[in-house]
């Protein structure tokens, strides 16, 4: 065993021989180095470079070995409206406290205020970001950090805008405590596994503020959605946990909290969902867990649509929604257990928390809409709330095994 | 006509129905307000309230009132006054009274919470002008089938039945002809048969003006869009318009050639 020592020692040695040849340059306006670019043309793999408060006007600096940059007060780089302001091509690169504005805008490629491409072990941390086209761009990267970092966008047509962070054939990325506003997509993910997106907060984005495309064994926690064009989208994925996450005021006639597409085996726990159109849009969606989500003051708290199985709806509050849900399939294979409803009317004999009488939350009326968008011209009529009352006495057309055997009496608090 | 018109509102100041009327708006006003403090959310139940129910007591309260007041209006007959005047200074007179029941007693606890402050003023200004404007149309339906039908019950039930009708049956024909003709486009169809019934255009129209008309979807952009547009608020004003006239005008014209 101890035949390996020296070897080992030898490494330790080099280690601490890089460690120590590792050099610190300063980047000032008035410096040796007055430009980023210039600091790292010269630097060696694994120095640090400080740059400190001014103005540099630059774009398309390319970093190729792995280098740690760090902005001391919040130096400003200039993109000056042309292509990528900085990219990063090696491994191991950090860059820490910018403020990175005006990167060029194209219609047929992508210019991002950082641009990552094919970089393992990478660190975006604390970082501004204004007047971008994209804001962070990960291409073919793995084990990235995205950390504390304000993308502002001024975008006003879809087609003209590019994402706050946008991941794409990446892997094992942590993006969390991030700030996106004003942009197409807050957060779009394509082709991403085995990343975690937690803390994040994404609001005003045109398109939708999380977006998952063909990503799987993702989490997203305790992030924040308010007032996007269409609130949160997962499509074609698998095994997305989305926890604690709140989900509120998309509000507009094609909107959503949350909208999932061809989802498989995802779990959906603690999230709030207040004031959208639509709470969740499911299309296509099976075996997902529904658990401990409170729907508040929602159009739709949940629409399904199309071939969605063995989803299980349990301990979730529906309170004040326009409509509990909406089904447009004569089958269910879905269940719904001990949820609280709002709008149930039964009674509790035996005192025991859970309801005595089953309820349906499927109203006639909502039944009737799907089939006839254009019956929604009746909403709030009287008639409306005299079938209703007799579908709910007697129920004809919807499922008649759609119901919650066990509703609770009141609201579930944890 | 005006002496006719102040008679018959003082007589209604002093009935116990106007009373009853203006307290149950006040305490429904209240009612709400207590319950919830958003107005905006106020507002959408006050909706349902006033669209079902300022035309039901306009239908009851013309009748009785029509009915009880037969003996007076007879009277006034015997001396040289316009026939026109006497039965419509009986008409603005009840119109009236109960459309200032109704401002009153929803808008003394909205203006006691602010009202005035808030974004909703005018969502709510609109949707008191709605429901005196229901008022106005069931009042002059009611009249009318009262004069028209000496028999007190037969009036009664005529103007019931007309009440049922508009609320009730009118959507219930509406919705069964949006499921038999699914195949077709309805838009203009659901748009136009929303426009002829005095309640479902009254409805609507609240309804566009409250965020809640982003769950209308597809049809409700439609109607949006129509609704929306200087014509569109003209078109539904004249139509309501039209609809408070239309009674009337045949209301006054029964009364001349009526034989008392």
């Amino acid at each position: 065993m101890y035949r390996r020592l020296p070897v080992t020692l030898l490494f330790i040695y080099l280690g601490v021989l890089v460690q120590v040849s590792a050099q610190q340059t300063q980047v000032c306006p008035n410096c040796d180095y007055s430009s980023l670019s210039a600091a790292v043309l010269d630097a060696k793999p694994y120095d640090t470079i400080m740059v400190e408060k001014g103005v540099y006007n630059e774009h398309e600096i390319i970093i190729d070995k792995a280098l740690t940059i760090i902005g001391n007060g919040y130096p400003e780089i200039n993109g000056e409206n042309i292509g990528s302001t900085i990219r990063i091509q090696a491994d191991d690169v950090s860059i820490e406290g910018f403020s990175i504005k005006h990167v060029g805008f194209s219609h047929t490629e992508e210019f991002a205020g950082i641009h990552v491409q094919k970089s393992n072990g990478f660190r975006i941390e604390n970082n501004r970001f204004e007047n971008v086209f994209f804001g962070i761009l990960i291409e073919a990267s793995k084990k990235g950090v995205i950390r504390q970092n304000k993308v502002y966008g001024e975008r006003k047509q879809e087609f003209y805008s590019g994402n706050g962070i946008h991941g794409w054939k990446s892997k094992a990325l942590l993006i969390e405590d991030n700030e996106l506003m004003r942009l197409r997509d807050g957060i779009y993910l394509e082709f991403v596994d085995d990343t975690k997106v937690l803390r994040n907060q994404s609001y005003e984005n045109i398109r939708y503020g999380l977006h998952f495309m063909f990503s799987n064994d993702n989490d997203y926690e305790h992030n924040v959605f308010t007032n996007n064009g269409a609130g949160v989208a997962v499509m074609f994925s698998k095994r997305i946990n989305m926890k604690h996450n709140i989900f509120q005021k998309n509000w507009g006639t094609s909107s959503f909290g949350l909208l999932l597409k061809e989802i498989y085996d995802a779990e959906i726990t603690n999230n709030d969902f207040e004031e959208n159109t639509t709470g969740i849009q499911v299309e296509g969606s099976s075996r997902i867990n529904y658990l401990n989500n409170n729907f508040r003051n929602n159009g739709w708290a949940v629409k399904i649509s199309g071939g969605c199985f063995t989803n299980i709806f349990e301990s979730n509050n529906f309170l004040y929604n326009s409509f509990d849900l909406s089904y447009n399939a004569k089958v269910n294979d879905n269940h719904f257990t001990g949820n609280y409803w709002s709008s149930y009317t039964g009674y509790d004999l035996d005192r025991d928390g859970v309801g005595d009488v089953a309820y349906r939350p499927v109203k006639l009326f909502s039944y009737i809409v799907n089939k006839n968008p254009e019956s929604i011209t009746l909403m709030r009529s009287l008639f409306v709330d005299i079938i209703n009352f007799s579908e709910k006495v007697s129920p004809i057309f919807t499922p008649d095994n759609l119901v919650d055997k066990t509703p609770k009496m009141k609201i579930i608090n944890d | 006509m005006l002496k006719i018109l102040q008679y018959i509102v003082f007589d209604l100041t002093r009935s116990r129905w106007s009373y009853f009327y203006f307290f149950f708006y006040l305490l429904l006003g209240f009612g709400l307000l207590f319950l919830n403090t958003d107005l905006s959310k106020a507002v959408i139940t006050l909706m349902n309230i006033i669209i079902v129910l300022t035309p039901l007591i306009g239908t009851i309260f013309g009748v009785m009132y029509f009915y009880n007041s037969k003996e007076f209006v007879e009277l006034l007959l015997a001396q040289p006054i316009k026939r026109s005047s006497i039965f419509l200074g009986q008409y603005l007179g009840v119109a009236i009274s109960l459309s200032a029941s109704l401002v009153l007693g929803i808008g003394i606890p909205f203006l006691l919470y602010g009202i005035f402050l808030s974004q909703d003023i005018f969502n709510f200004l609109f949707l008191l002008l709605d429901g005196m404007l229901l008022t106005f149309i069931f009042v002059g339906i009611s009249f009318y089938i009262s004069l028209c039908n000496n028999d007190k019950i037969k009036g009664f039930g005529y103007s019931i039945a007309l009440w049922l009708f508009f609320a009730v049956i009118y959507d219930g024909l509406f919705l069964v002809s949006l499921i038999m003709f699914e195949d077709y486009p309805l838009d203009k169809f659901s748009l136009i048969a929303t426009i002829l019934n005095p309640i479902d255009l009254s409805r609507i129209l609240v309804l566009l003006k409250l965020d809640i008309s982003a769950l209308l979807g597809y049809t409700g952009a439609l109607f949006q869009k129509f609704f929306g547009t200087n014509l569109g608020l003209v078109i539904s004003l004249t139509m309501l318009f039209t609809w408070v006239l239309g009674p009337l005008y045949f209301f006054i014209r029964h009364s001349k050639k009526k034989d008392f």
